[in-house]
This record gives C-alpha cells, sequence and structure tokens, in this order.
C-alpha cells in the first residue's frame, strides 16, 4: 500500500521527531531554531546556571532585544539613558547572559537588530521545512516560510537552550481554504481579521493551521508574514503557508540563507514540503476573499471585528460582551465608521515590514495628519527603517506630522514607555486589543496601515478606499 | 515542583470568557529578571483602581476570597501572549488550579511545568460552579477528578506525562537531559 499524502506539517514534525511520542511521553520534537530576546529569557538562562548547564547549540540560537528597549534615537544611540530602570536591566541581563553562554547577539545600537518576528525572515535564518521557537506567541509570523514555528514559555526557553528539544503533543491540523482575488484597498491584515472574525478567538485552539489556495499563493512574502503572525489570535499553535517560487525568491541572497551548492541543495529538499494532494487536514474551512472588505475591531479580542463600512453588533444578555464595549466606549447598534481616535500607531511583528510602511506612506504622501491627533510609525527592524529612509518613507511620515522612531514592539505592547493614555482611542495595526494592552485604560481598534494611514488623515475611522 | 496530588480548596469565580494573559499579568509589569514579586500585579488593572487602591467589586478582593486555591474562569482561559509571568503571578497570589471550559495552548503548557492545574470541565460543570462561587472542590491529580461538594465526581483530561510529572514533582528538563543520547543521534544524522 502507498503510504497516505502528507501534509506539510507532518512533514516537518516527523523530520523532527527525535523520539515520537507514545501514550506514556509526548515526542521529544528538535528545535533547529531558537530565537530569544529580553523579556522572556533571564529566568531560563538563570536556571541553566543554578544546574550548571551549558547551552547546547549557541550556533543554532539567536538573541535580539525588542520588547522593553526603548524607541527613542537618543534612548538607542545618543547616549541618553533608557529611561525606564527595570527595561535597562533586562537589556543589561540579556547582553550578559550571551556572553556568559555564548549566544549571538543583536544587541540595541546593531544594525540588523528589531523585533524577532521581523529579522528572522529578514536575515534569511527563517527557511522552509524548519522548527522555529521563541518565547513569544507571534512566533507563527515564521510559518510564512513554510516551517512549524510556535511561541512557548519561559520553562521551554530553558528546555531549548538546554538540550535543543521540546517535549510536545502532535496537534491536529486545521486548512484554510482561501480564494478569490482581495479586492482594492483590503490586505492580508483584513484577510486575517475577518478569518479570526469568522473562526472565533477560540476556533484554532489545539491545532496548526495550513493557509491554502490561490489566494494565498498570490500573497507576497510580507504579507504571508501578516496572516501567519495572527493564527495565535485564533488560538491556533501555528501557522503555515507551504513554500513556493515566491518563498524561495524572497530568500535567495539573504545573509543566513544557503548559498552555492548548498542553495541548490536546500531549494530541491523545500520543494518536497508541500502537502501532497489527498493529504488530510482534521478540520477544513474556507473564506471567500472576493467578499472581504477593509475590517476593524470593536471590542476587546480580535474575533470582535467587523468590515469597516459595518455597524457594532447587538449581543443581548451577553455580559462579557457589554463589558467589553463599556471599556471601549461603544455603542451596539452605531456604526465604527467616524469614530475619532486620538493615537494611531503604526507597527509590530503584523505590520511593521518595509511594504506596510509603504501602504501606510502611499495615503499620507504630501498630507497632514490630522491636527490633535498623534501617530507613531515604528519600523519592525533596523534594516526595514534603513530601507524605508532610502525611499524617503521617513520624510512622508515626519512631513506627515508623524513621529518616526527606532525599532521594537513599542506601542503594539507598551513595555518600553510608549503607551496610549487612559481613556484614549488608538487605531492601531499591531494585533491585539486585549484590555490595556497598549497601557492600562487604552482602547485599541485593530486595522490594517492603509486603514490607519487614512483614519490618521481625517483623524476618525475611516475607510481607506474613500482616499485611493 | 513541588508534587500535586489533591487539592481542596473552594473556589473564587471571574466568570468572563477570552481572560487573556494581558488581563492575568499587563506588560508593563515584565521588565524584571526574575520570578518573583509578580502575585502583587496579578490582574493589576482589574483589581486595583488607578490610585493603587483595590476595588471592591472585583471577585478577587472580596472577602470571602481569601485563601481560595481555585479559580473558576470563562472559556478560553489564558489567551493571548505566551508569557509565563501568568502562571507564576497566579501561584505567587495562591492560586493552585483554573478551572474552565477551555483553556488555551501555551497557558495550558507553561502553568504545567510550574505546577498549576489546569482544569477543563464541560459546560454544565461550569456553569453549576459559575452558579457556586466559594463551593468547596477536591482536585485528585491521579483520579483526575474534581469532586463537587453535591458528590458528584467529574472526570478532567489530562496528558499522562503531565500527570506523572505533577504527582512524582518532576520537572521535564531533567526527563529532556536524560535523552542526550537520542539527540545525539539525531544530530548525527540530520
Amino acid at each position: 500500500m502507498a503510504p497516505a499524502p502528507q501534509t506539510l506539517f507532518d512533514k516537518v514534525w516527523q523530520r523532527h521527531e527525535v523520539v515520537a511520542e507514545s501514550a506514556a511521553t509526548p515526542a521529544v520534537l528538535y528545535i533547529d531554531v531558537h530565537l530569544v530576546h529580553e523579556v522572556t529569557s533571564p529566568q531560563a538562562f538563570a536556571v541553566l546556571r543554578e544546574r550548571g548547564l551549558p547551552v547546547r547549540r549557541p550556533e543554532r540560537t539567536l538573541a535580539t532585544m525588542d520588547h522593553s528597549t526603548p524607541t527613542q534615537t537618543a534612548q538607542v544611540f545618543g547616549g541618553a539613558p533608557i529611561a525606564i530602570d527595570s527595561a535597562a536591566r533586562q537589556v543589561a541581563q540579556l547582553e550578559r547572559n550571551c556572553a556568559d553562554f555564548g549566544v549571538e547577539l543583536l544587541a540595541l545600537r546593531h544594525a540588523q537588530r528589531g523585533i524577532v518576528h521581523v529579522i528572522g525572515p529578514e536575515l534569511g535564518l527563517s527557511q522552509p521545512g524548519q522548527t522555529i521557537v521563541c518565547g513569544d506567541s507571534h512566533t507563527s509570523t515564521h510559518g510564512a516560510l513554510g516551517a512549524l514555528a510556535f511561541g512557548i514559555g519561559t520553562t521551554e526557553v530553558g528546555h531549548v537552550l538546554a538540550t535543543q528539544c521540546l517535549l510536545q503533543r502532535k496537534p491536529r491540523t486545521l486548512a484554510v481554504e482561501v480564494h478569490g482575488a482581495l479586492a482594492p484597498g483590503v490586505t492580508a491584515k483584513d484577510l486575517i481579521l475577518a478569518l479570526i472574525a469568522q473562526l472565533g478567538v477560540d476556533g484554532g485552539t489545539g491545532h496548526v493551521i495550513e493557509y491554502r489556495g490561490d489566494t494565498v499563493r498570490a500573497l507576497d512574502m510580507e504579507e504571508r508574514m501578516t496572516v501567519c503572525n495572527m493564527s495565535i489570535e485564533a488560538g491556533a499553535r501555528a501557522g503555515m503557508i507551504a513554500p513556493d517560487e515566491t518563498t524561495y525568491a524572497y530568500l535567495a541572497g539573504r545573509p543566513r540563507a544557503p548559498h552555492g551548492a548548498a542553495w541548490e541543495r536546500a531549494l530541491a529538499d523545500w520543494r518536497t514540503l508541500p502537502s501532497e494532494p489527498g493529504a488530510r487536514f482534521d478540520r477544513e474551512v474556507h473564506i471567500d476573499a472576493a467578499r472581504v472588505e477593509p475590517m476593524i475591531t470593536y471590542g476587546t479580542n480580535p474575533g470582535m471585528a467587523i468590515p469597516i463600512g459595518g455597524q457594532i453588533p447587538h449581543r443581548e444578555g451577553d455580559a462579557a460582551f457589554a463589558r467589553a464595549l463599556a471599556y471601549m466606549g461603544l455603542t451596539p447598534g452605531r456604526p465604527i465608521k467616524d469614530q475619532p481616535v486620538n493615537v494611531v500607531f503604526v507597527g509590530s511583528c503584523t505590520n511593521g515590514r518595509l511594504s506596510d510602511l509603504r501602504s501606510a506612506a502611499q495615503l499620507l504622501r504630501g498630507k497632514r495628519i490630522a491636527a490633535g491627533l498623534r501617530m507613531l510609525v515604528v519600523p519592525g527592524s533596523q534594516q526595514v527603517k534603513r530601507a524605508a529612509e532610502a525611499e524617503g518613507l521617513d520624510r512622508v511620515f515626519l512631513d506627515a506630522g508623524a513621529e518616526w522612531r527606532e525599532s521594537g514592539c513599542s506601542m503594539c505592547l507598551g513595555m518600553n514607555g510608549d503607551v496610549v493614555a487612559r481613556g484614549e482611542y488608538s487605531l492601531s495595526t499591531s494585533n491585539r486589543n486585549f484590555e490595556g494592552r497598549q497601557g492600562a485604560g487604552a482602547r485599541t481598534l485593530l486595522a490594517s496601515p492603509l486603514t490607519a494611514a487614512a483614519s490618521a488623515l481625517r483623524g476618525r475611522v475611516t475607510d481607506p478606499r474613500e482616499l485611493m | 515542583m513541588h508534587r500535586f496530588t489533591t487539592l481542596t480548596s473552594r473556589t473564587v469565580v471571574l466568570p468572563d470568557a477570552n481572560i487573556d494573559t494581558d488581563r492575568i499579568i499587563p506588560a508593563r509589569f515584565l521588565t524584571t529578571t526574575t520570578r518573583a514579586g509578580l502575585g502583587e500585579h496579578l490582574f493589576a488593572d482589574w483589581r486595583y483602581d488607578e490610585q493603587r487602591i483595590p476595588r471592591q467589586d472585583f471577585a478577587l478582593n472580596h472577602p470571602d476570597a481569601a485563601g481560595c486555591q481555585v479559580l473558576v474562569a470563562g472559556a478560553n482561559f489564558g489567551c493571548g501572549s505566551s508569557r509565563e509571568h501568568a502562571p507564576w503571578a497566579l501561584l505567587a497570589y495562591g492560586l493552585r488550579a483554573v478551572v474552565s471550559t477551555e483553556i488555551a495552548d501555551i497557558f495550558t503548557n507553561n502553568a504545567l511545568k510550574n505546577g498549576l492545574l489546569p482544569v477543563v470541565v464541560d459546560a454544565r460543570t461550569s456553569a453549576w460552579l459559575m452558579a457556586h462561587p466559594g463551593a468547596e472542590v477536591t482536585l485528585d491529580v491521579a483520579a483526575t477528578t474534581l469532586t463537587l461538594p453535591t458528590g458528584a465526581a467529574v472526570h478532567f483530561p489530562l496528558d499522562r506525562f503531565a500527570r506523572h510529572c505533577l504527582l512524582e514533582g518532576l520537572d521535564e528538563l531533567g526527563f529532556l537531559l536524560a535523552r542526550r543520547a537520542e539527540i545525539e543521534a539525531y544530530e548525527r544524522r540530520a
């Protein structure tokens, strides 16, 4: 009998089984790439010290700093101290840990520093068929390259540092089939917000998603990263997209991608990875991309999203829903459009890449943001920053009245002092609208960079198609 | 890790669904390099007002919640960020188990590695617990049961290996380190 056709996930999983799972024990899964940052690693290094253990494979480990780091140029390059003492200690601790354990660190002033999930693909470190982990739930981003990439906790960061392995139960698979062309003004961000609204914030729990179909094949790599990035917002363990010519063209020539004969060998191998015809998934959902409109969230989780021209729904008798809307200061039955906003944030591992900045800049060029509105543009990495500056995007943002910062997670989670004030509305290109996510009492509306730019110009929620 | 065999405790109830890890511990408290001191920031923006005065209407601040070690919560508890600071904060506060109809994947992993028991129950059991805050329940890890004051014992799913680690007080790192020969063999053939 011929072997059963396998999915991309099955193949990547099987290749990394050091010991297969049994009823009594989970699989021992080998990890190819371990990304480390300052916030979720200090306690893991402390365990290695307590037990006298080395980092097993330092060459498979790359550290950077992004979550609690400042984005003000003076604090990064100007010699000013990092304003938050505890953040400065975290940064210093990571420097010490990397030096002590021989782990490569792209430190605060390094030209290749940036958000972990931006720099992995950018450097060509993240590749098809790999297992990639990081102490951060948005590690799912790297699945855009055909890797199995997922977030882990700090105890597991310690496991990978010490053994290069994790104990894992095999998750189930969910095929998300996307067909049809996205309409003008509708982006990958809108697609993933529409999917999460359909699936629910727990619809993917226990599953690894494979995004499939002609719409997905037509997305460029950065768009695919935006989609895979938010897999976790549907509760999924990871999101993956089979590698194809788009993937290979993106990776070719990147500094940490294979070169020469090694590239040819890698390419031949990567071509064997996509799911085979007839491969079975545990679940399957379909989404019609042609019907997706620019999406925006109105509540306190990413599943509470509607088309930008829609009305905030009613949910009679749902106390949690009522509480969420009270927190947001929004009313059921009312349109979300024209809701005034105080802050616009363009950045994050979801939408902080060069194409995202271009997308926002295309609407802002030669214009000014609304009076009284604060707009923060934070590139996803120092390389993104330099590339944007090389094409004059920094001038577009600055001339429009926005702030242009050094790279980092910044206002996505407000750890570094880049926060939204209590009660203020933030239209943000990031991934989470949880209560207090962008600052205590902050009210977050998630949308695409296009919608962010359009809304910045008018000072209220605006359908970008009106300005295109 | 301490052994976790049985626990008998009253419950404290937070009925909301989708209690995310930012709610459990806001990111601004994560600029720490140790596990210490997180309990005081548990549910910070829910538990305290802007002057850091405990809110009287928050369940954990109610006098009856004192000493409760079992948290009963709405569906999809622990969704969002992978921060292990969430189970650390719950444990530091004094909680030892979370009961819900659904608990997020990464949170479940993180909880088990620290001896915080994730207990997934059916909707009916959850509804009963929500309607009876302060009910005394018994959790039995060996039997994987939650026993209600009515005497009804409800089974909850628990991975066999996780159960073994809880009962013996083992951490997984020791198990992985003992797989060294297999890991080396894998690295040679990969």
